[in-house]
């Protein structure tokens, strides 16, 4: 059993992330700072939060490259509400947000249950569609600082116990979703589906709808996201995250997601997005270039599946293994 | 990643009767009708000139379409190959700095497709990663090189023999580029439906394991596959910074999708096992057209991403909505 947690993605990832910190501390002792770590955190929650809706897509064997334009979107969306109507007060905004972005998730959803389109056809679709829609909406307009109500924009950076609220919501989605895919029976058919989907539809679970309701989850999560992401940074553009897609596969490929579904966990998933967030807020604090975070990035996407294949490789090889992830 | 059924018929159909239901007279209707609409549209959509103007729209995406159709049949796909193309274009205009003529600059845009290529080969063959995230990955990895190389500066100053790639005229208002999709469409219709090579793409897109056993060395034609599509994109690079005359970090931002689009509304299977290169030829005239058409009405580009996405989603979708309500 020890030997279990020792060998386990989550431990190895701790472990990177405590040597990166340790590297950069070498030189930025400040960086490791309590308060700094907090900072860190905090920017990472978007990722944290659309990881963990991608994690799930994932284990399904789909993927939902939609998501960085449905929080683009979601954002605009209530951005827009709130210049129309500056007195709604801002649970009722978060509510929206989380609606909309689930019926952009449940759009995804249908096509891929009900009309077997590829997941990844499906949401490279709807990725152009919504970042179009954005534009039709504002006709190409930004929403700027001093057209938000001041609610609006205070709600992430309200301070609870230290923390801005932004973190706490994030910490919140990953225990509710490890709690969710542990013990739930919709947790664990997101496994099952992936896992093995002829089994899983013998075992009574229908896959195509499991992979429905995980589309509505990174939906949902991209929409809080979308709400979260404009009220903090108090703009709404059509190029809003733009590409940010890819930030988060490669947050759920170093935590430990196999592509191939059927494997991964929400805290995995959350020390993959902090390992690029510590990388990409290190980065200017030991002078590198920004312009070099997308080639770290995608290194770091390809040393990933690298190992996770090697991980998934030494549990024995079976001729009919092959066979089944070929087709 | 979903699993297809293949209803074997009682009868075949005949040969007439097969041709006039296939994807390609469907598609060929399409793209008729697109250019009857548009000419009585817009008075300026009818002109030699303005025509040939259109081709420039996706002769250059359609080069490395055909490669990636191939790649798509044979069950892979490559969404680096803008990256490759904004390598290559980098790697060029450093040249130029360092004064390498017209020859050398096409050489290294060549080499540096075939070299991008041979990594992703690689790494999907002889590591046996999974393709799609693998270039996932390398798009990122790829176009973050560019970005360390040129961060927000641009290379200028190419010699001017090297703009008829992409400005120069064979006769009339045929352009070089247009000659050259021609040529390589042929190229690709030979490898594809008159080799041993093109069957065993097939052999490959259909049945991996099968493939194997019957001799087919599956590897080494994937190998070649990416190799081939590296090259294009390193073909396509060499017109693109001809057109432009200029190389900046974000040359041919999203082309990948694009290109997905075109295959796949070709008719090539995203899963796999079919599609023609006839298909794509008139695929990349339907999509010319319709971006064509919609700019001389004054369509923002991001607008007719809509379009794209909603082409993209409704040519898989229309099929099998027709299917469900026939059954």
């Amino acid at each position: 059993m020890p030997k279990q947690i020792f060998t386990s993605r989550e431990f190895l990832l701790t472990g990177a992330i405590v040597l990166l910190l340790a590297i950069i501390a070498t030189r930025f002792p400040a960086f490791i700072a309590p308060s700094n770590l907090a900072n860190v955190f905090n920017d990472t929650a978007p990722l944290i939060l659309l990881a963990i809706g991608q994690m799930i897509v994932i284990l399904t064997r789909c993927i939902d490259l939609s998501v960085a334009a449905n929080l683009a979107l979601t954002g605009m969306v209530v951005s827009m509400i709130n210049v129309a109507v500056p007195g709604l007060p801002v649970p009722i905004i978060i509510f929206v947000s989380v609606a909309f972005g689930a019926l952009l998730g449940m759009v995804n959803g249908i096509l891929v249950w009900k009309l077997e389109i590829p997941p990844i056809v499906v949401t490279l679709g709807t990725m152009t569609i919504f970042r179009g829609t954005i534009f039709l909406l504002s006709e190409g307009k930004w929403i700027n600082a001093h057209e938000f109500s001041e609610p609006f924009k205070a709600f992430p950076r309200t301070e609870l116990l230290g923390l801005p609220l932004m973190s706490w919501i994030a910490i919140a989605a990953v225990i509710l979703f490890s709690v969710v895919m542990s013990r739930t029976t919709l947790g664990r058919a997101f496994y099952a589906a992936g896992g093995n989907p002829h089994a899983a539809t013998y075992a009574g679970i229908d896959v195509g709808r499991t992979q429905f309701w995980a589309f509505t989850i990174s939906g949902a999560l991209a929409g809080l996201t979308g709400y979260l992401w404009v009220s903090r940074f108090a703009v709404a553009f059509v190029d809003l995250a733009g590409g940010f897609e890819l930030s988060v596969v490669a947050a759920c490929v170093i935590g430990g997601v196999a592509i191939m579904g059927g494997i991964g966990s929400v805290v995995g998933a959350m020390l993959g997005a902090l390992f690029l967030g510590i990388i990409s807020n290190a980065l200017p604090v030991v002078n590198i270039s920004p312009f070099w975070q997308l080639a770290i990035s995608g290194s770091a996407i390809i040393i990933a599946v690298a190992l996770n294949a090697q991980a998934n490789r030494e549990k024995g090889r079976i001729i009919l293994k092959r066979a089944e992830n070929a087709t | 990643m979903t699993d297809t059924t293949r209803f074997i018929p009682d009868r075949l159909q005949s040969p007439l009767e097969r041709r006039l239901k296939s994807w390609e007279t469907l598609l060929l209707a399409v793209a008729v009708s697109i250019f009857i609409v548009n000419s009585f549209t817009s008075p300026y959509f009818l002109n030699a000139w303005n025509l040939s103007d259109m081709t420039f729209n996706f002769t250059e995406k359609a080069m490395i379409a055909f490669a990636m159709a191939l790649l798509i049949i044979a069950g892979e796909i490559d969404l680096s190959v803008a990256s490759i193309i904004a390598l290559a274009s980098t790697a060029m205009g450093a040249a130029v700095q360092i004064g390498i003529g017209t020859p050398g600059l096409v050489l290294i845009g060549l080499g540096v497709g075939l070299i991008c290529g041979a990594f992703n080969g690689f790494l999907v063959t002889k590591l046996g990663l999974p393709s799609i995230v693998v270039t996932i990955g390398t798009m990122s990895l790829f176009r973050g090189i560019s970005y360390i190389i040129l961060g927000d500066q641009a290379y200028r100053g190419y010699p001017s023999d090297f703009s008829f790639f992409g400005q120069g005229y064979v006769f009339w208002v045929i352009s070089f580029e247009f000659v050259l999709f021609a040529i390589i469409a042929l190229i690709y219709f030979v490898i594809l439906h008159n080799t041993n090579f093109g069957r065993a793409v097939y052999a490959i897109g259909n049945n991996p394991v099968g493939a194997e056993f019957s001799g087919i060395r599956v590897a080494r034609v994937k190998f070649i596959l990416f190799l081939l599509t590296g090259l294009m994109s390193g073909v396509a690079a060499v017109c693109l910074t001809s057109r432009l005359a200029s190389t900046r970090p974000s040359i041919a931002f999203g082309w990948e999708l694009e290109i997905v689009t075109m295959v796949v509304l070709g008719g090539v299977n995203i899963l796999g096992g079919s599609g023609t290169i006839p298909g794509v030829v008139i695929a990349a005239f339907v999509m010319g057209l319709v971006t064509f058409g919609l700019g001389l009405l004054n369509v923002p580009g991001i607008v007719m991403s809509i379009v794209i996405g909603l082409l993209l989603i409704g040519v898989i979708a229309l099929p099998r909505l027709w299917e469900k309500w026939k059954s």
